[in-house]
């Protein structure tokens, strides 16, 4: 009789001699991580990923009971909530690994940011992984109407009409985006169509881009490290770091299951597009700093309205960030960059401050 | 492209070329137009209503209050000042779009999403509202209340 681990290893020959099974494996060998100080941060792109996937998962198990239409999209996710068993488990899943992707995202690319991983040859993983954080936001952006309750309603229609006080493509673009000239089902059947496939699609060849790149260049060792020579200590990729981001990433879950069992979901009102908008209405909290400073804008600033002038400061404040590895010329030549480092900070600071604000600052007076 | 065919020694496979480029251009042109067009929403025709008679009897509206009522497919703000005159406006904010609502403490018109104010002539009076509110005419006609664009 043949033993288990010989049929495994013909089993694995078979395989091998079909798809390049062992070529494969040398490529699995050969990666390895570097060790110095501020290796932890390695870790904060995979933790991304892996809370990408549970969204894929969760995702399409909620586009089993979800009916995209102004009229049965509430009724149909009360229904989830409700009715079918675990339906608020998989929503408050789906929900809360959203905001914990967007925050690991955010931690990520600061890190990325502050370490100056993003010099060369590294400009296009940085441009695609700015990418890859519009691509989160617009997720955010379309899945939060989904529910189509009071408050997704009214932010949906602040949203799309930042959009539309855009100079020049602004008002087509806004129509388009919903739909429209006003956000109704229509906008849904739009905003659902951009959540469940265009953005998947879109996110997933660009994750594939963004991996071969972090493959191709390997990890990136912090300038600061190399100066001090430290970063010539590697540990393989496979088993040993690929077990601590597997640590990681079931610690991912725990917090998860943790937070979607304590904290499940809200549904709150039906959006009306005849009730007024509520008081306390606020965005999802990763775009609190800048619903915060449009709120501090006079109407006028030198005679242009104050709204255009906050959208095109961070339409400008985007465009520098995409462009920093082209902009940091000092690190770019293997030199220390203080003031990019503070830009980083001040960048931070920033958004920190202003979401503080934003959940702190009454909203009435 | 177009320069393989001037140059004197042009070959076929300079003609070849510039042929399958331009061809494939061309297809994806044909792609592109309809799937742009496609995208796009049709217009649909604005609601023309220029005069809604309210469901409201203007007894039931008390002095320093206010209402949303729907105005064609659009929300608008029937607000009844403390000295007793009814007045409406469009109850879209003019910064972002957001439902405005009265205040009966501010006796204003407020707007919760960017805390924009309006006094009760619809002017912009605080926070980031660029523009008024545009009014609209309210008759009180025997037991109805009337409002109608302004001409």
């Amino acid at each position: 009789m043949e033993g288990g681990a010989q049929r495994f290893d013909k089993v694995r020959a078979w395989l091998d001699a079909r798809i390049g099974l062992k070529d494969l494996e040398k490529i699995a060998k050969k990666k390895e991580i570097p060790i110095h100080r501020h290796t932890i941060w390695y870790y904060l792109g995979g933790m991304t990923l892996f809370l990408f996937m549970v969204q894929v998962s969760t995702g399409i198990l909620l586009l089993l009971y979800y009916r995209p239409s102004a009229e049965e999209a509430f009724e149909s996710v009360q229904f989830l909530m409700g009715e079918v068993q675990f339906g608020w488990l998989i929503r408050s899943v789906h929900a809360w690994a959203a905001n914990l992707m967007i925050f690991t995202l955010f931690v990520h690319l600061f890190s990325v940011l502050l370490l100056k991983a993003y010099r060369p040859p590294r400009e296009v993983t940085w441009f695609s992984g700015m990418a890859l954080l519009g691509l989160a936001m617009g997720f955010g952006f379309t899945g939060y109407l989904l529910p189509w309750n009071e408050l997704s309603y009214f932010a949906t229609k602040v949203g799309t009409e930042i959009t539309s006080a855009a100079p020049l493509m602004g008002p087509f673009l806004g129509r388009l985006l919903r739909g429209g000239n006003d956000v109704t089902g229509a906008t849904l059947t739009r905003f659902y169509g951009i959540h469940v496939a265009i953005l998947p699609a879109t996110a997933t060849a660009l994750v594939g881009l963004h991996l071969y790149l972090v493959q191709r260049h390997g990890m990136s060792v912090p300038p600061g490290v190399e100066r001090s020579g430290g970063g010539g200590r590697r540990m393989p990729f496979v088993p040993n770091f690929m077990l601590r981001d597997l640590v990681g990433w079931l610690a991912a879950l725990a917090i998860l299951a943790a937070l979607a069992a304590f904290f499940p979901a809200e549904l709150g009102k039906k959006a009306d597009p005849f009730l007024p908008a509520p008081a306390g209405i606020r965005p999802e909290w990763y775009f609190m700093f800048m619903f915060q400073s449009l709120k501090y804008l006079p109407a006028h600033i030198l005679g242009i309205e104050g709204e255009i002038v906050g959208i095109v400061g961070f339409g400008l404040g985007g465009v520098f960030l995409l462009l920093i590895p082209f902009l940091d010329r000092r690190t770019a030549r293997g030199e220390s960059s203080r003031l990019f480092t503070w830009i980083g900070i001040a960048i931070i600071a920033y958004m920190l401050l202003f979401t503080y604000l934003g959940y702190t600052a009454s909203a009435t007076k | 492209m177009a320069e393989h065919l001037l140059e004197p020694d042009s070959t076929r496979r300079g003609f070849v070329n510039w042929f399958l480029g331009l061809s494939g251009v061309a297809f994806l042109l044909s792609a592109v137009y309809p799937l742009s067009r496609y995208l796009v929403p049709p217009q649909v025709a604005e609601s023309t209503a220029g005069t809604v008679t309210l469901p409201i009897k203007p007894e039931d509206v008390k002095a320093n209050s206010g209402q949303i009522f729907k105005f064609g497919s659009r929300p608008a703000i029937l607000v009844r000042t403390p000295a007793g005159e009814l007045r409406a406006f469009t109850a879209i904010c003019t910064h972002l779009n957001c439902t405005v609502q009265y205040r009966t403490d501010l006796t204003q018109i407020w707007c919760a999403c960017h805390n924009g104010h309006y006094d009760l002539n619809g002017k912009n009076v605080e926070g980031p509202p660029p523009r008024p509110l545009d009014a609209y005419v309210v008759n009180v006609r025997g037991n109805q209340i009337v409002v109608s664009k302004s001409a």
